[in-house]
């Protein structure tokens, strides 16, 4: 079982951080198919959070094939997380590491670049959330 | 389904003063509330009018469609008034058989088991409890009547931060395990985001914001960008504050697309961000166009 922590200064939505922490729980072995989740009263009883939180994120992981909800039962982890091939981060990257010599060739700092970067990852989110 | 509370145009008149004026809002069923507003926006006299203990001036206030003047209705409900108020020489088990007496609906081993979890002596005189533990007390009398509605009037005030956090475990666990609306009204925001999913702002003359949270934490963004005449932002729908310097320009806005214009950079808000704005700013407001059902009744009128 697993037990889910709270971080109120990261400005991440509350059920993304429970959906990330499982995800991060199946990827490192802590969580392997079978396990269950703690159950949706356990978690609110602990964080005192809104039980849909909890729920959504469920839904969320459910969604992805990572875990299963069984009626009446609880929710159980389905399957290891599922990477993409190593050979996807080197093509990746490729284009990332031109795409980062056109920045600075075009006068942008360090900073100005993580910026930018943390600006469309979260743009994305929220429109894939939305 | 009805609303668990609707407020039509309702106002109160106090001898000298309004307590609430033309407000109009409404809180869906299943949702965790929060009301929210400064010192003497009505946030009482609201669950006052709500629960019947006040009768309105003008208006309708209806919990789950009926009015509190329908005997039926007080049972749904569950009311804790500010500082959970109860009779001090009453022992924690006579509160328990007063409620069990006094309620049709009671549910005793909700009531035992709650008490006995929180680890109190049942032979214990309510005014020797702490604030924490009288809050706890005043929660289990109003869960153990089985409401389907439950309003509390600034429960976390007077709790430090470990009662406060105890006493939000415990009401979250309950919603968890049974399909409860709560109505919860508190200044303190940041206790309230991971709570609450419902928002309702109150100001000094109406309902100024209203809707699920998540909803209006994404609509609402900050924008920073150059200190010029702010002509329009394509992706504002609204600017909600905005403060300035020379050389630059910060605005709180509701938006309706992504800010395509490179030089504005657009964060998101939290809460608190939000509320705080909304208040500086009496004239904005962000509400969900009215339902069906108050369309029709518009209408009819």
């Amino acid at each position: 079982m697993i037990e889910f922590r709270l971080d109120p200064r990261s400005g991440v939505a509350t059920y993304l951080q429970i959906v990330h922490q499982v995800r991060h729980a199946a990827r490192v072995g802590i969580l392997r198919p079978g396990d269950q989740l703690p159950t949706v009263k356990e978690v609110v009883g602990s964080l005192a959070i809104n039980p849909n939180t909890v729920l959504k994120a469920y839904k969320e992981l459910e969604h992805e094939g990572l875990v299963e909800g069984r009626p009446g039962v609880g929710t159980f982890v389905r399957e290891t997380v599922k990477a993409p091939p190593p050979e996807t981060h080197a093509g990746l990257r490729r284009s990332l590491d031109r795409w980062l010599r056109n920045a600075f060739d075009a006068g942008l700092e360090e900073e100005d670049v993580r910026a930018l970067f943390e600006t469309s990852v979260r743009d994305q989110a929220t429109e894939t959330v939305a | 389904m009805s609303a668990a509370l609707v407020a039509t145009g309702l106002s109160k008149r106090y001898r000298r003063h309004w307590g609430l004026r033309e407000c109009t809002l409404e809180i869906p069923q299943g949702r965790v509330a929060a009301l929210v507003g400064p010192n003497g926006a009505g946030k009482t006299t609201l669950l006052h009018l709500a629960t019947g203990l006040l009768r309105p001036t003008s208006g309708v206030v209806s919990v789950l469609g009926r009015t509190p003047d329908d005997p039926e209705v007080l049972h749904e409900i569950g009311f804790v008034a500010q500082d959970a108020p109860l009779y001090r020489s009453f022992s924690v088990r006579d509160l328990l058989e007063f409620g069990r007496r006094t309620n049709a609906r009671w549910d005793v081993d909700l009531a035992t088991d709650r008490i006995e979890r929180l680890g109190l002596d049942p032979g214990q005189r309510a005014g020797t409890l702490s604030g924490g533990q009288r809050a706890q007390v005043a929660l289990t009398l109003a869960l153990a009547k089985r409401p389907r509605v439950l309003l509390l009037d600034e429960p976390l005030a007077s709790l430090d931060p470990l009662a406060r956090r105890e006493f939000l475990q415990s009401l979250m666990e309950s919603v968890a395990d049974s399909d409860l609306s709560v109505v919860l009204s508190s200044h303190l925001i940041t206790d309230l985001e991971r709570v609450c999913d419902y928002l309702v702002v109150l100001s000094s003359a109406r309902t100024q914001v209203a809707g699920v949270i998540d909803d209006l934490l994404a609509t609402h963004r900050v924008l920073v960008g150059p200190g010029r005449d702010v002509e329009r932002i394509a992706g504002v729908a609204e600017i909600v504050r905005t403060s300035r310097t020379e050389r630059q320009t910060t605005i709180l806005a509701r938006v309706d697309g992504p800010i395509a214009d490179p030089s504005w950079s657009a964060d998101p808000v939290d809460l608190e961000e939000l509320v705080l704005a909304y208040l500086g700013a009496p004239d904005a407001s962000a509400l969900p166009p009215p339902s069906l059902a108050r369309a029709r009744a518009e209408v009819s009128r």
